[in-house]
């Protein structure tokens, strides 16, 4: 088990370190002990540093009551089988899986501990001790999908895909349904790195999508990697994805889509020492504020940010739904009549593209 | 499919920023091998390279001294390997495995501090309108100090090798160290020299893939490339200028996999990234032919007494 020294983290790493020699098992008993397992590295910027950011939210809320654990850069697989099997036995009360790929583990692990509750993020899979959380990051595409189609000159779009998943596969169609109703002429051009975080793919990929004349770039990978290679060609927009990335505000990122998992983490952790946790699917979105619209910056006309933010609050209050009929899928067969708003299984399963989007769906 | 789209100019410039890791990687490898020394910590020493040169551009904002401490850091590693193999008289695949299992691990403990951090940027040396010439300019003439350094070590080590009496002595050690030994070279000062020079190289290599292509600092960021550099090695059989060739080979395969997703043609990932060890594999089954190749003391432990 490793713990970064990062400034942030290093005092609570380094208390968490000295608990974990200083206080045996057995005493463990008053404190609510909480295992996070990242797929990332604390500090890639993105996804992991996130959820770590909502990992230290809990420890200023219940301050001494609580003892939280993590473990970065987990592989998906068996791997992290392993480490949630260490930490279920070294006492922990609740644990957090916040990876797609941790799915199949977190479940053959929750069967083994029957009393350790598990939380695991973006899965399907519940049992009476796993529930799964997720946010509904597609409300957060269809504004960068409405940004992109209004401030592309060449009319192509890149995407930078980690894995044909479900997940993904819904954020691409709903930043493509926005983009081209922003602008009927643009297209997207889809790359699939099959990597949440390796900045050396994604910068690749980044570039390549750039030489083929793509001059907005959104990216469903964890890395500032992309963000680099665009600030670098110069005249290329990019969106932050899972944190702010304001690093590179506010050219060329122009918005972000920010996951706050903190109030959702405080009200689970809060539920395991009131004894009233049960086995829940949450689906949260930009009006229950787990999805967050980062600044859109000065780069973008006033009129488009106008339009962002008005699509932000119809989202936010309900409104309008990301995926509402008339919608084609890619085949020409119909996936929504008019009017029709998309229900929450058939986005869980999504695993085509919409209407208008060339190139397949690698299996 | 579409591919229109790839802009032909742009993809084969991009080849010269994806081979130039590779470049410096092997042809340092190249040198070590020549010298009789088989060395697999090329890894290794890419990514002490990596974070040495990563650490040292962050705080003194001068890429370039980061190069250079890139290629003092893999240059002190390959001293580890050369007291294990050359004083030690210790097996040079262990020792070498050892290495690069080493410098991984110790580079993710050095890197630490730096994940996410934005490191200062080379710029692109400047031709003046030379740069306006058309399609030759943009290829040729767009890239950043660093690779036309790895294209002028090549050319040098070449020479060197061929024409002067230092490399002729380099491949006399390498050809047969007892012999050499006769002739009162000393073996194993000169194998150490070629350790550390092959160090270095690599750490710039290892460097210009953190300060450059990426540029960012992560954990186990060579991906692999340094075991590539040691296959290219072969593939080349030794000689300079087939291995320049082999590394816009196999630096150009990871684009091509790329520019050709982004044109819509769907080729599984996996046959992309596995190509240039088959193809080593398949050179390797032509070169089991020709048995003169090889230095032939290489991987063999010298010993004076012997």
């Amino acid at each position: 088990m490793k713990f970064t020294k990062r400034q942030a983290a290093r005092l609570l790493a380094s208390a968490a370190f000295a608990a974990s020699f200083a206080a045996p098992a057995f005493a463990q008993d008053d404190k609510t002990k909480i295992g996070f397992v990242y797929v990332g590295p604390v500090g890639d910027g993105g996804w992991t540093y996130e959820h770590n950011k909502g990992r230290l939210a809990v420890e200023e809320h219940f301050g001494d009551s609580v003892e939280t654990v993590f473990v970065e850069s987990v592989a998906e697989g068996p791997d992290s089988e392993r480490v949630m099997t260490q930490m279920a036995l070294d006492g922990a009360d609740l644990i957090f899986t916040t990876s797609f790929g941790y799915m199949d583990p977190t479940i053959n692990v929750a069967a083994k501990f029957p009393n350790v509750k598990f939380e695991h993020a973006t899965g399907y899979k519940r049992a009476d001790n796993v529930s799964t959380y997720s946010a509904r990051f597609y409300e957060g595409r269809a504004i960068q999908g409405h940004i992109a189609g209004k401030m592309t000159k060449s009319n192509t779009v890149g995407y930078i895909g980690s894995y044909p998943i479900p997940e993904v596969i819904r954020g691409i169609n709903s930043a493509f349904i926005h983009a081209r109703k922003a602008n009927p002429d643009v297209q997207f051009k889809i790359v699939w790195a099959y990597t949440w975080f390796d900045p050396a793919k994604e910068a690749d990929a980044a570039k390549v999508l750039i030489e083929q004349g793509a001059d907005v770039i959104l990216q469903h990978t964890d890395s500032t990697a992309p963000q680099a290679a665009a600030q670098e060609a110069g005249n290329v927009v990019t969106f932050g994805q899972a944190s702010d990335m304001s690093q590179y505000a506010p050219f060329p990122r122009v918005s972000s889509i920010i996951d706050d998992w903190a109030p959702y983490y405080i009200a689970r952790v809060q539920a395991v020492k009131d004894g009233t946790w049960t086995s829940t699917d949450t689906w949260d979105g930009i009006g229950a504020g787990m999805v967050g619209i980062g600044e859109i910056s000065d780069a973008v006309p006033a009129e488009v940010k106008a339009e962002a933010l008005a699509l932000k609050a119809s989202l936010a209050d309900g409104s309008y739904h990301a995926f509402t009929g008339p919608l084609n899928k890619q085949d020409g067969s119909e996936f929504l009549a008019a009017g029709a708003t998309a229900d929450d299984g058939t986005l869980a399963g999504m695993n085509f593209y919409v209407e208008g989007i060339e190139g397949e769906i690698p299996q | 499919m579409d591919l229109s789209a790839i802009n032909p100019i742009l993809f084969i410039a991009g080849f010269f920023v994806a081979a130039t890791p590779l470049i410096f990687a092997a042809v340092g490898e190249l040198v070590v091998e020549k010298t009789g020394v088989l060395n697999l910590g090329v890894e290794g020493m890419m990514i002490i390279g990596a974070i040495c040169g990563f650490a040292t551009a962050v705080e003194t904002g001068s890429p370039l001294l980061g190069f250079a401490a890139a290629a003092v850091g893999g240059a002190v590693l390959s001293l580890l390997f050369a007291f294990l193999t050359q004083v030690m008289l210790a097996n040079q695949v262990a020792s070498g495995l050892a290495l690069t299992l080493f410098g991984l691990g110790f580079s993710a403990l050095l890197g630490q501090s730096y994940v996410g951090v934005k490191p200062p940027r080379l710029a692109d040396v400047d031709f003046g309108s030379l740069a306006e010439i058309p399609i030759f300019g943009p290829i040729i003439l767009s890239h950043d100090l660093i690779v036309y350094l790895g294209l002028a070590l090549v050319v040098a080590v070449w020479a060197v090798l061929k024409y002067t009496r230092i490399g002729l002595v380099l491949r006399a050690v390498g050809e047969n160290h007892d012999a050499a030994h006769a002739l009162g070279y000393k073996v194993v000062r000169i194998r150490t020299l070629a350790i550390m020079f092959g160090g270095a190289c690599a750490g710039v290599g290892g460097a210009y893939i953190s300060l450059i292509r990426v540029p960012q600092w992560t954990e186990g960021m060579t991906a692999g490339i340094g075991w590539i550099a040691l296959a290219l090695v072969v593939f080349a059989s030794w000689k300079p200028f087939r291995l320049l060739l082999g590394a816009y080979l196999f630096g150009g395969l990871v684009q091509l996999q790329l520019n050709l997703q982004g044109a819509g043609v769907a080729i599984p990932v996996e046959y992309l990234a596995m190509s240039p060890y088959v193809i080593t594999i398949v050179v390797l089954v032509f070169l089991s032919r020709d048995k003169g190749a090889a230095p032939a003391s290489l991987g063999r432990i010298f010993h004076a007494s012997s």
